[in-house]
């Protein structure tokens, strides 16, 4: 059992946690992810580290409640414990001598977004990050990234309640036409993803996506979570989760990502009727 | 009263039983491939005593050597015919941990019945089915009651054993009994290995594999679920920094193979493994009781001709689809699954479409609506004496399904071996151990599915106590 040692709400439906698992928070670097099982009866579901402590044991991450195991996550609270924690999982990002680089974080991206940042800061590159959300209700990390060595933190909304009002792709574009980027990442939802990489196409500058296909084990042993990059089937969760951003098929992942969705909508409303009874 | 005569030569001498081989209980087809409950309902006790007093008796017994981990078969039939059940328990568990489990899934048509004397003229002893009634007998009993296998003096050396499965297990069981403390480390949540995750409810219920690993623990065994080895600790780690003197790697050969045709990543397109893992251990049959989804198809076809394909078809027609083909290019004398599987699927409605093979899959959407597949012919035999498949010129035809199913095999998973450079590898990916299961590197051993390949549970069982004994060996070399 893997016991929440904190919980914070961030927004109305995006949930941070922190859980004790020393061995796995001893393993985990930026990009990498882990399987977690809320219960016995449970699926696996695959999520990112926000963050982590080697030396307290614990790691971070944050979801959105959006299906019926987030649904179940976000009603847990401190005390309460996780019945499986797996990983880490999956090749970390390489944040390495990267340059110039721009980092997109778009919606719940922005926690996977938030630590490669920090690394690739650390380890001597400059690196601008690109904050963006729908709303400012759905914009978080915003004071965790100002603490970062950045280059500069540029924050915009769709509908400009916070920071700039544009897509993650208009100063994505921008900073492309003014030569100033050798490299670029973005983590974020696919449809976003494919954007800011046909933005990077257009300039020749390289873009690195993280990529979020249905998993099961999430160590090798399925192909649940194929994806077709340059034309070749590869393993999400021991291939990636980081991939050429121009070399993959988003279509295909869009597709996929969408197999179960309404057998999800069917679980997640039996939850949700069950528990607002209880409430 | 007369004196007790015990000595055995002295016995009035018994004379077996003629009858005709004891047929198996089973559920009616058209009941069982509705639901995910056990096939084969096993012998009574009578029937039991019935097919064990078929037995010979022989005074050199062949059906030993027949099987792969040489368990005393006569004797313990003798316990059945007998009567004492306990103690027949008692000689099968002498060398294998896990009887309930094998006597469902051996080919025991291939190994101790295929060598039992009165195969030559008749039919053999029903030796598996005979092993599964004493498997369960023990399982039927309290837990205080059942046989535990005794446990050595400690020995102060611990070992870890990477994977649960039949490999990991067995050694597990055979390094308690020579003392060593043991700790299994499983990647996933539940023990068991394709015991588990692989090996469909219906032919081998979890409750049995649970029962049988609950056995292990009761004789000290512990098991951690969740840990990665390669991803949570690598090898080298376990050695320096968690304290352990040896590690055996049982992780088998998880990776699944597909065809490599256009299509394959279509919705509705499954690898085997994660069909049957969706099924089996995430339970997606009684969703959404238990939360883990799988696409139930209309109309199903699954490629492959092995075990793991009748598995996966059969699952398939227990979920619900109208109609499941089995696509297999060359014709059912050449399928390489056991002969009671394929008749079992046949008798469930499979309609099995032989010398047939996939060339694209279709679809619109996103979603599969069917298999541009292609007739075969067998050609010449080769140097191995297989015929080749070839395909017929022009004979292409659509197959309306809206699964697929892959059951083509699987590889080694690199996971550990990635980051354990100094482990030697064979050219297939496979570890690289030697007979014994010693690999090059110092204190790590091997066995089952992850050296030979996909093969058998008894096999990786077999692999399991061979290694165990090395690494017994290697333990007291160290200690001086
Ligand atoms: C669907 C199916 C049906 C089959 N039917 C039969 C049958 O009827 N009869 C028969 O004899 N054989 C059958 N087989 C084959 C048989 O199951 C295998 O040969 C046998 O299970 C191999 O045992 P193993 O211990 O080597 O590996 P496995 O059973 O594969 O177990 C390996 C375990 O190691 C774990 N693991 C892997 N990597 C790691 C890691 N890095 N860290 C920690 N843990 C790890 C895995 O999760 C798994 O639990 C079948 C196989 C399948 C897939
Ligand atoms: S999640 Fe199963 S192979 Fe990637």
């Amino acid at each position: 059992m893997f016991p929440i040692i904190r919980q914070r709400q961030l927004s109305e439906s995006v949930f941070e946690m922190d859980v004790e698992a020393p061995a796995v928070a001893r393993k985990a670097k930026a990009g990498q992810f882990f399987m977690l099982r809320v219960d016995e009866h449970g699926e696996r579901i695959p999520l990112t580290f926000s963050d982590w402590s080697p030396s307290d044991g614990w790691i971070r991450f944050i979801f959105m409640r959006v299906g019926k195991t987030t649904h179940q996550l976000s009603h847990l609270v401190v005390g309460d414990s996780l019945t499986d924690v797996v990983g880490p999982l999956g090749v970390p990002t390489h944040v390495e001598g990267v340059g110039r680089v721009a980092v997109v974080g778009g919606g719940v991206g922005a926690a996977v977004a938030y630590p490669v940042a920090r690394a690739m800061a650390e380890a001597g590159s400059d690196v601008t990050v690109i904050l963006g959300a729908r709303n400012r209700e759905l914009l978080i990390l915003e004071d965790e990234f100002r603490a970062l060595p950045l280059k500069e933190l540029v924050v915009v909304t769709d509908d400009g309640s916070a920071g700039r009002r544009a897509l993650v792709t208009e100063p994505l574009k921008e900073l492309c036409e003014a030569s100033a980027l050798d490299h670029s990442m973005a983590i974020g939802p696919a449809i976003m993803m494919k954007f800011c990489a046909a933005t990077a196409r257009e300039f020749g500058v390289p873009i690195t996506v993280s990529l979020n296909p249905i998993m099961v084990d999430g160590t090798g042993m399925c192909g649940a979570c194929r994806v077709s990059v340059a034309g070749e089937t590869k393993f999400g969760c021991v291939d990636g989760p980081d991939f050429d951003g121009h070399a993959v098929d988003f279509e295909e992942l869009m597709s996929r990502q969408r197999v179960y969705s309404d057998l999800e909508r069917e679980a997640d409303a039996d939850f949700s009727r069950e528990c607002s009874c209880h409430r | 009263m007369p004196p007790v005569d015990d000595t055995p030569a002295e016995k009035p001498r018994r004379r077996p039983s003629r009858a005709p081989r004891t047929p198996m209980p089973e559920r009616d087809a058209s009941e069982r491939a509705r639901d995910f409950a056990e096939v084969s309902l096993g012998y009574s006790e009578e029937q039991a005593v019935a097919e064990a007093n078929r037995c010979l008796q022989c005074k050199n017994p062949t059906c030993i050597e027949g099987c792969p981990v040489n368990i005393d078969i006569k004797s313990f039939i003798a316990r059945i015919i007998d009567g004492e059940y306990a103690a027949g328990v008692a000689v099968l568990k002498q060398r294998n941990a896990l009887p309930a489990a094998c006597g469902r899934v051996c080919p025991q048509e291939e190994q101790c019945e295929a060598s039992c004397v009165l195969a030559r003229t008749k039919e053999p002893v029903a030796i598996g089915r005979l092993e599964r009634w004493l498997g369960d007998f023990d399982l039927a009993c309290d837990l205080e009651h059942r046989c535990v296998p005794e446990v050595g003096e400690p020995s102060g050396a611990s070992v870890a054993v990477v994977g649960s499965g039949p490999s990991g297990l067995a050694c597990a069981g055979e390094l308690r009994r020579r003392g060593h403390a043991v700790t299994v480390f499983e990647s996933l949540h539940a023990p068991g290995g394709v015991l588990t995750y692989g090996i469909p409810e219906f032919r081998l219920p979890k409750s049995i594999v649970q029962a049988e690993i609950e056995m292990l623990r009761v004789m000290g065994v512990e098991v951690v679920t969740d840990v990665v080895v390669g991803a949570t600790y690598t090898l080298d780690e376990l050695l320096a920094e968690e304290g352990f003197d040896a590690v055996f790697i049982g992780s088998g050969a998880g990776l699944p193979l597909f065809l490599g045709i256009p299509g394959e990543n279509l919705n509705g397109v499954y690898s085997a493994n994660e069909f049957l893992t969706r099924v089996n251990l995430m339970k997606a049959y009684e969703f959404p009781a238990y939360d883990t989804p799988v696409w139930r198809g209309r109309k199903v076809a699954v490629v492959g001709g092995g075990n793991v394909a009748m598995d996966a078809a059969r699952t398939a027609k227990r979920l619900g689809a109208e109609e499941v083909f089995l696509v297999y290019r060359r014709s059912e004398e050449e399928m390489p699954a056991r002969r009671e599987e394929v008749h079992h699927a046949q008798q469930e409605g499979i309609e099995f479409k032989m010398l047939c093979s996939p060339l694209e899959i279709l679809g619109h959407d996103g979603f599969v609506t069917g298999m541009l597949a292609t007739r075969m012919e067998l050609g010449e035999a080769d140097a191995s004496g297989r015929r080749a498949p070839m395909c017929v010129v022009g004979s292409e035809f659509v197959i309306d399904c809206d699964t697929v199913i892959v059951a083509l095999g699987t590889k080694a998973n690199p996971l550990i071996a990635k980051t354990a450079p100094d482990l030697a590898l064979t050219r297939r990916g496979y570890i690289a151990a030697n007979d014994h299961g010693a690999t090059n590197k110092p204190g790590v051993f091997a066995g089952g599915d992850i050296v030979t390949g996909s093969a058998t549970v008894i096999l990786a069982m077999g692999a399991g106590k061979k290694a165990a004994s090395a690494i017994d060996r290697w333990l007291a070399e160290r200690r001086g």
